[in-house]
């Protein structure tokens, strides 16, 4: 095998073309943006659970001419950036860049992707992105104020907020929207065209399936969405009125519904761009750590390819109280609740992969039985909020909020964390502490539940979302005691968070080697050292079964298949 | 890294270069941008009380002969790929720079219609269609522009002998892209002018 010539630092770790390099540029961005985005979320919980009050310890650092307290400007920033920077710039990075470019070329059993050099201008444009987040913060009028979902007019008409940062905030999405498009290109190309022999479309571990209809929706939907905001750019610095009227529109004509169909368009299906690659990742989990062939492997990708085709079409549940006719509204309703259907199959699928099995209750697999738990309460109440009726009373209340960040911010963190706990060692080539990892996974499942489903209770009572200070209400001055609660849990859910900080430092530098196949699992990534050589493979693999061939009887050693293992062929036989 | 060092054998769904497949992923992407704005331009003139007459403001002939300007480029585009296939080195390389020439002499084009009309008080600001007008155009009008330089750097690559009958995937796929933008003009022209 060709041998790597010796190549300077930029070129190797900076501005390097190769996928598990970049994989780990991704990863530290993305874990960088779920601090921000974390601390963040801790300073809205401090001004709802005490108003006003200025905030201990950095209040004084970030809001000096307040004495520490958040202003009323600065609120909607938090709330706006929190979403935004979590959404785009933590979760994607991690479970798209991280999972996507680490994973794929090793389990199809290729070099690398199917184009290097896209890969890493890919990566490149989310970094000018993120930069140019930040970089918000610190210009006049400060960062955006809109919401994480751009509604018109409010942030297409210079009027109402003037200031550069809502520019530099869309500029942001629109680099980090092209640098997705481009990680998709390669995922889509390699897992598609790359796969090595013998690795045929049943063969391939789910988490690549998540990953790749995760990457076809964000080729067909994340351009409408570019498409939404480049518009709103115009409408703000270009003097055009798409989604402006009335005295803020320079013209008639324009259509400030528009906007929300176009971001919804985009915006649900983004749900599933998330989640595809953790239910992928929990589909293979399950199976590694129960011994068991994931069950009814085809009906869970047949259930993925249906809900990319439902998820086009389920837009209007965000609008039904936009002012929709009311049997469009029906309509929307109908063909959200048979996403419930797809849905079911593979929460189905989960559990019988579990039944009758031996769980191995490693910290992977406690944080993927922590997906599998909040997704069926996050999925369950997702059912309400599709009944038009329930729907118009819940609206922009806590309890889509507490909703939202159920099916997604819990099940997608649990499921981020069980990526970095499964695949530390393949990737680092050390062990992290498991016993700091069941403590990271208790705390934050008390906490998380705590915080969530508080969320909920209180939005059913009436607790609208986006409100700065509930107390200025008085039918919610009998819940504002919640939010203290809800405070102290969340407090106490971002402390449990150093505990995985501490053991991902500490296990970089002094965790304990780990062999080629800790887990012992079957998929082609496990099959060569950790962490592997630059070019994964010294030869073609050949592949002879699926990943998940666990408990198979009459093996003299151990009780599983690796996807190499020339015996499948003979087993298959027989 | 060279491209043969990251390719190992493959079983590809679909029997194509992997440069020529990723291509096409692109181009659904592009599309379903493009999708999103003519939609929006649809959708905002359904809405609309009242539209100008095709023909009142907008240079049709002129823009029609754009439209025949970027058509020849992708048959010269076309008479590349055939000559490349051939082996003929030479000749693709002429006709690469004739699809760049033709390219830019849209941009000019273009560029002289945009001049006129807002002399004419037809802007960004000025109504709904001209919005729409500009917006559409102008994307449009940067996909060519990257077209353009697209095309130069394979004249560049051309010149080094990069091509050969049996290796030319990325003049392959920079057609694609290259047809993609006229079809979208064909389109674009259509709905603007015409209807
Ligand atoms: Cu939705």
């Amino acid at each position: 095998m060709e041998q790597s010539q010796p190549r300077s630092f930029w070129r190797r770790d900076v501005f390097s073309t190769h996928h598990k390099v970049i994989a780990i540029q991704y990863l530290l961005t993305g874990v960088m943006f779920l601090a921000v985005g974390g601390v963040m979320a801790l300073l809205i919980r401090w001004q709802l659970a005490a108003p006003w009050q200025p905030v201990p310890i950095i209040g004084k650092l970030l809001f000096r001419e307040a004495g520490g307290a958040i202003t009323p400007e600065a609120y909607p920033m938090l709330f706006t950036m929190h979403g935004s920077i979590m959404v785009f710039f933590a979760v994607t990075p991690i479970l798209l860049g991280a999972l996507g470019n680490y994973t794929i070329p090793l389990e199809v059993g290729a070099r690398d992707m199917a184009f290097p050099r896209l890969n890493m201008v890919s990566y490149w444009f989310l970094f000018l992105g993120s930069a140019s987040m930040l970089a918000s913060f610190f210009v006049p009028g400060g960062a955006a104020g809109f919401g994480w979902t751009i509604y018109a007019p409010l942030s297409a008409s210079t009027e109402m907020l003037p200031g550069w940062g809502q520019d530099l905030f869309i500029l942001g999405l629109a680099l980090d929207a092209v640098s997705i498009l481009m990680g998709g290109i390669n995922y889509i190309t390699t897992i598609m065209q790359l796969r090595a022999p013998g690795l045929t479309l049943r063969r391939l571990p789910l988490t690549l399936w998540g990953l790749f209809y995760s990457a076809v929706l964000n080729t067909l939907w994340l351009p409408i969405v570019a498409s939404a905001l480049f518009m709103v750019l115009c409408d703000r610095r270009l003097g055009t009125a798409f989604f402006l009227a009335g005295p803020l529109a320079p013209h008639a004509g324009g259509q400030v519904l528009l906007y929300q169909h176009l971001f919804w368009g985009f915006g649900h299906p983004e749900v599933y761009i998330l989640i595809f690659p953790v239910w992928g990742l929990v589909g293979d989990l399950l199976s590694v750590f129960s011994r068991k062939p994931a069950f009814g492997y085809k009906a869970t990708v047949l259930s993925m390819l249906t809900i990319t085709i439902l998820s086009g079409i389920v837009w209007g549940h965000h609008m039904f109280t936009s002012g929709m006719n009311p049997l469009v509204g029906k309509a929307f309703m109908f063909l959200t609740i048979t996403v419930s259907v797809p849905t079911a199959i593979f929460f189905l699928n989960w559990l019988g992969t579990l039944w009758r099995s031996a769980i191995r209750l490693t910290v992977p697999m406690l944080f993927t039985l922590g997906v599998v738990f909040v997704f069926a309460i996050g999925g369950l109440t997702g059912l309400f909020n599709a009944l038009q009726t329930f729907d118009v009373y819940i609206h922009d209340t806590y309890f889509v909020v507490g909703h939202f960040h159920y099916t997604l911010a819990a099940s997608v963190l649990f499921g981020t964390f069980a990526f970095i706990y499964f695949w530390f060692p393949k990737i680092f080539g050390r062990q992290m502490s498991s016993r700091l990892g069941k403590l990271h996974f208790w705390l934050s499942f008390v906490f998380l539940n705590a915080v969530f489903s508080v969320m909920m209770f209180v939005g059913l009572h009436g607790h609208m979302r986006r409100i700065a200070d509930a107390t200025a209400y008085e039918f919610l001055k009998p819940v504002q005691h919640w939010n203290v609660f809800i405070g102290w849990a969340a407090l106490g859910l971002g402390l449990s968070q150093l505990l995985f900080f501490f053991n991902f430092l500490y296990s970089l530098f002094r965790g304990t080697p780990a062999p080629a196949n800790p887990w012992e699992a079957g998929s082609l990534a496990w099959t060569v050292p950790s962490p592997p050589p630059e070019h994964n493979y010294d030869a073609v693999p050949r592949i002879w079964c699926g990943p998940h061939e666990y408990g198979v009887p009459g093996l003299n050693n151990g009780d599983w298949l690796s996807q190499t293992d020339p015996r499948a062929k003979a087993l298959a036989k027989s | 890294m060279d491209e043969a060092a990251t390719t190992p054998v493959e079983i590809p769904l679909i029997d194509i270069p992997a440069g020529k497949f990723g291509m096409w992923v692109f181009l659904i992407s592009e599309s379903m941008f493009f999708t999103g704005l003519i939609g929006s331009y649809i959708v905002l003139r359904l809405g609309s009380e009242s539209w100008p007459r095709p023909g009142t403001i907008l240079n049709t002939p002129l823009l029609g002969l754009n439209t025949l300007v970027l058509l020849s480029s992708s048959l010269t585009m076309a008479l590349g790929l055939n000559a490349i296939q051939q082996g003929k080195q030479r000749q693709l390389k002429r006709y690469l720079l004739f699809t760049a020439l033709l390219g830019s002499l849209f941009l000019v084009i273009k560029g002289c219609d945009y001049v006129h009309l807002w002399r004419h008080g037809f802007t960004l600001s000025s109504s709904l269609f001209g919005s729409c007008y500009y917006l559409l155009t102008g994307f449009h009008g940067l996909h060519v522009l990257s077209g353009v330089i697209l095309m130069l750097y394979l004249v560049a690559a051309a010149s080094r002998g990069a091509f050969a009958a049996s290796q030319h995937v990325r003049v392959e796929s920079s057609g694609l892209y290259w047809h993609f933008i006229d079809m979208v003009w064909v389109i674009l022209f259509a709905i603007l002018c015409l209807v």
